[in-house]
């Protein structure tokens, strides 16, 4: 743990053109995370997060600034390496899943693997496939489409994907957008997990309540960062859970 | 440096959409079943053809009295008498490289034995038309220089002669009356089949050309004469010698045309085979139309694909695909497709090619090269028509990749 960081963003700004006018979407952000931290990065649309998080998910390049990821400066690499940094050191999770349709469970965690540098044999690549699998609580369900998942049991696999690599930091943009309150606790329970197994993850999420389940949150408006705080009263998966449980019951009987 | 993965990759896209991918293979399905079936129908009316023109012989020449360009009045190949037996004898000893002279008269008559007759041709030749038409008898032995010298009456017949007038029985050694002089067969010649010009070759008499000049055709001029010449490469230049000798034979001065005509077995097979040819080349573009017409239809689909899996493609770069291995997974979707559909087509052509040729009795020639052009050239209209749709996919953005409703 070389600079104490994992993610390390210095005067990072971005700036679009979009016709006659520019939009600085991102107005000079400095920001370090440090590794195994669970950091919520929220704010209204048009505040910037997601155009940083692009950033921090190497799927763009800042205008001007510099962007160290694992002690490796990414600011400035093409389109290929960016690829590959995304393949072997992030892992991302989506709103929507993003899962391949017809295409089972195992196939699709598969997925970050089949593009990796090392070359593995279809038996191990489908070790490696089930055992993340297992980690998210989906033994036996390897061989599903995402059609005959939930909306839960899907962004699991995806998180299993997001795994599969052993990535340095985990990127989840609203994962639990989707998804309705009781799977989003549990989605977030999964994160904890992950989280305190030493996994760096970074979200993005609009709901407080889904923010308070981080250990800090990071708040932007226009461009820049507004405030940055840890949480003090966290969120446990495993309590909240059971608060909504009996409510549930109730409503079903 | 992962080709073993993105194959991998796509042949798991092609499953995913097993209708659409077989839909799509349909179209190079037809079209190369297509052109296999056609290029084989041409291919064996033109190997039908050069059989039939090989039947002529080999390495022959043909010369006709008459000219079709005579000054003045035009008469017409063997239109009239200027060929002469010394004309022949001159060509035996004159010209280098040639092995056979045989001269030739014809004429139709009737001819007959017991109690049945029959209407055919009668050709007088030398000994050396059966080296020369490579015609070997079937049955029986041809009649030799000593018959020819001696107007012996002799003569072979073809099948179909044979079958008219003795049926069942064997000809050899009976006697055939051809206006009224009575000739002994010797021998019956192996069948040859229709010529080019839908003639039964195994309708006819073949007896010494001295015989026929002297008991049946009359006359003292020869109609034409066949010349064969020991090596390909000679031709022309015996052809040449000919000319020249027959020229002078005849006291033709310079500038004056040809009382004769010189044709070699080439020219008159590549007429021939020029016909097919174009027949087999008609066929054969209008069957690459409908190959054409399925490599569209695979660009259809994988460019319908690549709008459809803008978001697929997002998450593929997302985790890691570099914009080479989206086009090279594209491109390989759109090669599997044409290539297996090359595949089946070919076997379908082949298929449909056996079942004209037994039905409709065609006859049909699958050449391995015809195979195998179909093959490379369907694989190849998979790169062409596949490589604009993976460059489109190749060249997106993943953000917006990702973002894609």
């Amino acid at each position: 743990m070389k600079n104490g960081g994992v993610v390390n963003l210095i005067e990072v700004h971005k700036t679009y053109h979009t016709g006659d006018v520019d939009v600085h979407a991102v107005r000079g952000v400095s920001l370090e995370i440090e590794r195994g931290e669970f950091v919520a990065l929220m704010g209204a649309s048009g505040s910037g997060k997601s155009t940083l998080m692009n950033i921090l998910g190497c799927l763009d390049r800042p205008t001007s600034g510099r962007y160290v990821l694992d002690d490796a400066d990414v600011s400035e690499l093409d389109r290929d390496r960016l690829a590959d940094i995304r393949n072997h050191k992030l892992g991302f999770v989506f709103q929507s899943f993003n899962l391949l349709p017809r295409t089972s469970a195992r196939e699709n965690v598969e997925l970050p693997l089949l593009y990796g540098t090392r070359h593995l044999t279809s038996v191990q690549l489908r070790e490696k496939a089930d055992a993340v699998l297992a980690s998210v609580g989906l033994a036996g369900r390897e061989d599903h489409h995402p059609s005959q998942l939930s909306g839960g049991q899907q962004q699991r696999v995806a998180i299993a994907r997001a795994l599969v690599n052993d990535p340095e930091v985990v990127l989840a943009d609203e994962p639990t957008g989707n998804l309705d309150s009781r799977t989003s606790v549990e989605i977030m329970g999964i994160f904890q997990q992950l989280n305190n197994r030493g996994i760096t993850i970074i979200m993005v999420t609009h709901e407080p309540d889904i923010a308070a389940f981080a250990r800090r949150n990071v708040v932007m408006r226009d461009g820049l960062i507004l405030k940055d705080f840890n949480v003090t009263q966290r969120f446990n998966a495993a309590t909240e859970l059971e608060k909504i449980a009996p409510i549930d019951s109730e409503a079903e009987s | 440096m992962r080709v073993g993965s993105t194959l991998n990759i796509a042949l798991r896209a092609l499953r995913r959409n097993k209708m659409r991918s077989v839909l799509t293979a349909l179209g190079i399905i037809i079209g190369v079943a297509a052109v296999i079936a056609m290029v084989g129908i041409g291919n064996g009316a033109k190997a039908q053809v050069e059989a039939q023109i090989a039947s002529l012989g080999q390495n022959v020449i043909l010369i006709f009295s008459g000219s079709t360009t005579s000054s003045g009045i035009r008469t017409g190949w063997g239109g009239a008498g200027t060929l002469k037996i010394e004309d022949a004898e001159a060509i035996r000893r004159e010209v280098p490289g040639v092995i056979g002279v045989s001269e030739e008269v014809v004429s139709t008559t009737q001819v007959a034995a017991g109690n049945q007759n029959w209407f055919t041709r009668i050709y007088g030749e030398s000994a050396d038309y059966f080296d020369i038409r490579q015609w070997p008898l079937a049955d029986g032995t041809p009649f030799t220089d000593q018959d020819v010298r001696s107007a012996n009456k002799v003569c072979v017949i073809g099948k179909t002669t044979a079958s008219q007038i003795y049926g069942n029985d064997d000809p050899v050694g009976q006697i055939l009356r051809i206006k009224n002089v009575p000739f002994t067969i010797m021998g019956v010649l192996t069948p040859k089949g229709l010529s080019t010009q839908g003639v039964d070759q195994d309708d006819i008499v073949i007896m010494p050309y001295t015989s026929a000049m002297k008991r049946v055709v009359g006359g003292t001029t020869l109609r034409n004469i066949n010349v064969q010449v020991g090596d390909g490469s000679q031709i022309a230049a015996a052809q040449q010698q000919i000319i020249g000798l027959l020229r002078q034979r005849h006291n033709i001065r310079p500038g004056r045309d040809d009382d004769f005509t010189v044709r070699n077995q080439q020219e008159i097979a590549d007429a021939a085979t020029a016909t097919t040819a174009v027949m087999t080349v008609l066929l054969g573009s209008i069957a690459g139309v409908s190959l054409v017409v399925g490599g569209i239809g695979i660009m259809n689909i994988m460019l319908v694909s690549v709008t459809e899996r803008t978001r697929e493609i997002g998450t593929r770069m997302a985790v890691g695909a570099h914009g080479s291995d989206i086009l090279t997974q594209f491109l390989i979707e759109a090669v599997t497709l044409s290539s297996v559909g090359g595949v089946i087509g070919i076997i379908f052509g082949i298929g449909a090619s056996q079942i004209l040729s037994s039905y409709a009795h065609w006859p049909t020639l699958i050449s391995i090269s015809s195979i195998v052009v179909a093959f490379l050239f369907s694989a190849a209209v998979g790169i062409f028509f596949g490589f604009y749709p993976a460059r489109k996919a190749a060249a997106l953005d993943p953000i917006e990749a990702l973002r894609y409703e």
